[in-house]
């Protein structure tokens, strides 16, 4: 007999997610999902691909050849406006003065008190153009905390409805894009291209969330089916939401909600290389400074197991080596690529420190770790 | 989904073969498909059991699931196998994929479970 067991799902309960798909947003790509015998599971209010086959099939074609996932769920949101960098310098954590035309950067949107509304993508579209892909779980609340924060004279449009997206993600992926636009080639990393193909826009973006070269690309719904065949028919691979967290997970990128939130500052995240504190202040700059003067109680640490055991899972406590507990993990599972289990968690300073041993409780059993250098994958 | 005649089989997704008064038991063909990608087994002690109490978890990469014993009695060999290689119950579910063998108390037990034409219909 064994202990507690509330992080275990009980395997008829997540078997079937019949009349749930009612309430919940359709990808454009939901026949193309269905199709290829997808699982489908409700994902921040959209029912989206958890897998279409195996996951870490899914994961290994990434890290090997190419993958593609649908974001069409993530949100775009428009600013515009004569002043709307300086707006957006306000209430963003990067410097997006610094930021050329026809470039992307990772930033953050932060409260007053320092923590995370979103992270997302900033795309300099044209000098006063700029396009934010945000989390569709937070995309209600970006919009609300932007419009709350709107000033004279900058436009701002929710266009997420009216966009498809897909992540194409792998090292073949150049090869890929060139063969599906019949001779182009991929903008330079961060670098986005605004374009028109066969009378369409089409917005191609050197960016991703899995640690390998890729583009991702935007079209208007009805395009998407178009990219997605011309995609298959090239031989990459449909991958899921599961894939796509194992991947992010590997290369220590966060996921919002479990390992940032508004009540965790990008400085305890250790994501500080994408906050400018010389630009000036911004919304929740007061906070960040502070911090880095007076420096961070807890930061977010990459735990690597270092026995065989059951994957960490979020929400699994983290126990010090005299088994007190320390925090909780935010994020956790068996690395595909290292076989290993790999996880993150805030952690007290003074145990945020490379090869610091640690135990993780799986089920009342301690399972050793320790503290590792991010992130767990290096190509 | 494969569900052979020969075996009975739990509404949580055990199968159990019985022979003499020895059960072999494992989790079916369609709870391997839901779940994918097995990647740990942990393993029941050894020692009495009763019927329907977790005894096992098998997790997958995206989540884990308890394993409840189909029948009362002792727990007396495991699937070592399954520490090297979980993924032979995703492979060879109903074979090489076994988890544990009970000696069960009362062998009647077992026509309280399913057959499998009753699984079919109820996963299907």
């Amino acid at each position: 007999m064994k202990g507690c067991h509330r992080q275990v799902d009980k395997l008829h309960n997540h078997s079937h997610n019949r009349g749930v798909s009612e309430i919940l947003k359709l990808s454009p790509l939901d026949q193309e999902h269905r199709d290829l015998g997808a699982r489908l599971v409700p994902f921040a209010g959209w029912e989206m691909p958890v897998r279409y086959d195996s996951i870490i099939e899914e994961h290994c074609a990434v890290r090997d050849a190419c993958g593609v996932f649908d974001i069409s769920h993530m949100g775009q949101v428009f600013a515009s406006g004569a002043k709307v960098v300086g707006w957006l310098d306000g209430l963003l954590t990067n410097e997006v003065a610094a930021l050329e035309p026809g470039n992307a950067h990772y930033t953050f949107m932060l409260n007053e008190q320092g923590g995370v509304i979103d992270d997302l993508i900033l795309y300099r579209l044209a000098d006063e153009l700029f396009l934010l892909l945000v989390n569709a779980s937070c995309l209600k609340n970006d919009v609300a905390w932007l419009e709350e924060h709107l000033k004279k004279g900058i436009t701002l449009e929710n266009e997420s409805s009216e966009w498809a997206g897909l992540a194409v993600q792998g090292p073949n992926a150049p090869e890929v894009y060139t063969a599906i636009t019949e001779g182009r080639t991929l903008p330079a990393r961060n670098g986005v291209d605004d374009l028109k193909h066969e009378g369409e826009r089409l917005l191609i973006c050197r960016t991703g969330y899995t640690g390998e070269d890729g583009f991702e690309l935007f079209c208007p719904a009805g395009q998407a089916s178009r990219w997605w065949k011309a995609l298959l028919a090239e031989g990459v691979k449909p991958c899921g939401l599961g894939a796509r967290d194992s991947l992010r997970l590997e290369m220590c990128y966060p996921l919002n909600g479990a390992d940032l939130s508004t009540c965790r500052t990008p400085l305890e995240a250790g994501l500080g290389f994408f906050v400018s504190l010389k630009k000036g202040d911004f919304m929740g700059s007061a906070v960040l400074k502070r911090q880095k003067e007076e420096g961070c109680a807890e930061r977010l640490m990459a735990i690597k197991m270092t026995m065989r055991a059951a994957p960490p899972r979020p929400g699994y406590a983290v126990l010090d080596e005299e088994g007190n507990a320390l925090s909780a993990l935010t994020s956790g599972g068996l690395s595909p690529t290292l076989g290993e289990g790999i996880a993150l968690a805030y952690l007290p300073v003074a145990r945020a420190k490379i090869n610091t041993p640690l135990f993780i409780d799986v089920r009342g059993r301690k399972i050793s770790a320790k503290v590792v250098k991010k992130p767990f994958y290096r190509k | 989904m494969i569900a052979p005649a020969d075996l009975r089989y739990t509404r949580s997704h055990e199968w159990i073969r019985l022979q003499g008064d020895i059960a072999t038991i494992g989790i079916t063909d369609h709870a391997q498909e839901e779940m994918s990608d097995v990647v740990f087994v942990e393993l029941p002690d050894l020692g009495d059991i009763e019927k329907a109490s977790p005894v096992a978890v098998v997790e997958s990469v995206k989540a884990a699931s308890d394993i409840y014993a189909p029948i009362s009695g002792e727990i007396m060999e495991v699937n070592m196998d399954l520490v090297s290689d979980p993924a032979k119950i995703n492979t060879d579910p109903y074979d090489t994929g076994w988890i544990f063998k009970i000696r069960v108390n009362n062998p009647d037990q077992v026509n309280d479970l399913m057959d499998a034409g009753s699984y079919v219909g109820m996963v299907s």
